[in-house]
C-alpha cells in the first residue's frame, strides 16, 4: 500500500512512475465497497432494466392520452401534432441516452488509453487504422487530453497515420451522436453515421499516413521521455456500475438542455415550416452546398448534443440529409480550438494537411450519401 | 506536509479535480500542498496520457476521469494513512 513519504518534494518522477501502479484506485475501490447497497447489484440492475423497458414501451400509449384526451387537442392540428412529437420524443430521447451511456460507461471500464496504445503499438498501417478507428469508440477520451494522448502514442512506436485515425474517430462516433441520430431520424441514418465516420477516420489516418509527414511534428516530441503508467486497475462490478452511472450524471446532465432544445426545435418546426423553403439551398439539387456545408463547420466548436437543433432545424426545412450529416461531422470533427491544441506538438503544415484530408473526407461521403439516397 | 498534484492542462476538468481536491483537503483537515503541473513534459514523465491525473506524494493515484467528491477524499485518506 501506499506508505507515507517524508519528503514530499520527490524528483525522480520516472521511478514514481513506475511505482505507482501497485497503489492505484485500492482506495478508491475501498470507498466504493463500503458503500455498498443491502440489496444485490445483479437485482438493483434488473430493476432498473424493467423500469427503463417499462417506461420506453408505455411511452408512446401514454403521451398520446395526455395530448388527445386530456388537453382534447385534435390529431390532426399543427399544434397537437406538436406538441405530441414534443412530449413523445423528449424522454424517449432522454431514456434512450441515459440507457447507452450508462452501457458505454461500463464498457469503457474495459478500456483505457495505455491498452489502446499497447494494442496500437505493433500495428502496421492498414489494419492499425482500422483497429485505432475502432479503439476510438469505446476508449475513453477527451479532446483536451489530445496533447498527452499523441505524445504517448507517438513515443510508443504507433505509426503517425494511426494515431490520427484514432484522433479522428474518437470525438466523430460517440455515443451520443448515435443516440441522438437514432432517436430522431431512425437507425438506419444512424448506422450510416457510424460506418461512413469509421470510413473517414481510417481512410483518413491511411492517407496521412502514406504522406510521410513525421518531419512536421514538433521535434520535441521524440525527445520527451515519457514514464511508465501501467496502471491495472482491478475493478468489481460494482465499481464499473459506479463508473457508468458517473458517466450518465456528467454526460446526460451536460447534454439534456440541448436534447430539448433540439426536440422543441424539431416540434415547432413539425407542422408549421414548409418543407422546401431550404430545399433550394441546401437540397440535393444544389452541387455545391454540401462543401459551403462542411467549410462552415470546419471552424465551428462543439458537440454532437449542441448541433443537433441546427441539424434538425435544416433537415425538416428540405435541407438534403447527406448536407445536414456532412455539417455535423464536421463540427464535431474539426475545430478551430482543437486545431489550436494540436499546433503544441504539430506545425502548422501537419495541421493543414489533417483538416484537408478530413474535410474532404466528409466533403465526398456528403456526396455519395446525397447520391444514393 | 502531503504534496497533492493536479496533472492537466488546465482544462476544465482539471480545474474541477483540482477543487474537488482542495475541498477534500479541507474536509479531512490534512495538511496538504495542492499544486496544479501543467508542463507537458512533466505530465509525460508521470505516464499520464489523458489528464486530469491526481499525484499524491509523487505517485499517481489517478488518471483520465473526474471521480465524485467522495472518492477525491477516499483516495486522499487512503494515501494519507498509508
Amino acid at each position: 500500500m501506499s506508505s507515507r513519504t517524508d519528503t514530499s518534494t520527490k524528483n525522480d518522477v520516472i521511478t514514481d512512475g513506475v511505482t505507482c501502479a501497485v497503489t492505484n484506485s485500492t482506495p478508491a475501490g475501498g470507498i466504493i465497497a463500503s458503500q455498498r447497497p443491502a440489496f444485490p447489484l445483479w437485482a438493483a440492475l434488473a430493476a432498473a432494466a424493467l423500469i427503463w423497458v417499462t417506461a420506453y414501451v408505455t411511452l408512446h400509449p401514454v403521451v398520446d392520452a395526455v395530448t388527445y384526451d386530456l388537453f382534447r387537442l385534435s390529431r390532426e392540428s399543427h399544434l397537437g401534432s406538436a406538441i405530441n412529437f414534443f412530449l413523445y420524443d423528449t424522454p424517449k430521447v432522454l431514456l434512450l441516452l441515459t440507457g447507452i451511456v450508462f452501457l458505454m460507461g461500463i464498457i469503457r471500464t474495459f478500456f483505457s488509453p495505455e491498452s489502446t496504445r499497447r494494442l496500437l503499438g505493433g500495428r502496421r498501417e492498414g489494419v492499425g487504422n482500422v483497429a485505432a478507428a475502432g479503439l476510438g469508440i469505446v476508449t475513453p477520451f477527451c479532446s483536451c487530453s489530445a496533447v498527452p494522448l499523441f505524445i504517448g502514442f507517438v513515443e510508443a512506436g504507433v505509426p503517425l497515420g494511426v494515431t490520427f485515425s484514432f484522433l479522428i474517430s474518437a470525438p466523430m462516433v460517440n455515443e451520443v451522436a448515435i443516440v441522438l441520430l437514432f432517436g430522431l431520424f431512425g437507425w438506419k441514418t444512424a448506422a450510416l453515421y457510424v460506418g461512413l465516420g469509421l470510413t473517414i477516420a481510417i481512410v483518413a489516418g491511411w492517407v496521412i499516413g502514406r504522406l510521410r509527414l513525421e518531419r512536421h511534428v514538433e521535434p520535441f516530441v521524440y525527445e520527451i521521455a515519457v514514464g511508465q503508467l501501467d496502471a491495472t486497475e482491478s475493478l468489481s462490478w460494482s465499481d464499473r456500475t459506479a463508473r457508468g452511472i458517473q458517466a450518465v450524471r456528467d454526460i446526460v446532465g451536460r447534454v439534456w438542455p440541448f436534447v430539448v432544445a433540439g426536440i422543441a426545435v424539431g416540434a415547432a418546426i413539425h407542422g408549421y415550416v414548409p418543407q422546401d423553403t431550404m430545399a433550394g439551398i441546401m437540397g440535393k439539387g444544389t452541387w455545391w452546398s454540401v462543401p459551403a456545408a462542411v467549410l462552415l463547420g470546419v471552424p465551428m466548436y462543439s458537440n454532437a448534443a449542441g448541433v443537433l437543433p441546427v441539424i434538425e432545424a435544416l433537415i425538416d426545412k428540405g435541407a438534403a440529409l447527406g448536407t445536414a450529416l456532412a455539417f455535423m461531422m464536421s463540427v464535431v470533427a474539426l475545430s478551430l480550438p482543437e486545431m489550436i491544441i494540436l499546433r503544441r506538438v504539430l506545425r502548422w503544415q501537419l495541421i493543414a494537411v489533417f483538416v484537408a484530408v478530413v474535410a474532404g473526407g466528409i466533403t465526398a461521403v456528403g456526396f455519395i450519401f446525397n447520391l444514393v439516397f | 506536509m502531503v504534496k497533492i498534484e493536479v496533472l492537466g492542462s488546465g482544462c476544465a476538468n482539471c480545474q474541477r479535480l483540482e477543487t474537488l481536491a482542495r475541498e477534500a483537503v479541507a474536509k479531512l483537515g490534512i495538511e496538504a500542498d495542492v499544486e496544479h503541473v501543467t508542463d507537458i513534459k512533466e505530465i509525460m514523465a508521470r505516464g499520464i496520457m489523458a489528464t486530469p491525473g491526481l499525484a499524491i506524494d509523487g505517485k499517481v493515484v489517478l488518471a483520465g476521469r473526474v471521480p465524485s467528491a467522495a472518492e477525491v477524499e477516499g483516495i486522499i485518506a487512503g494515501a494519507v494513512k498509508g
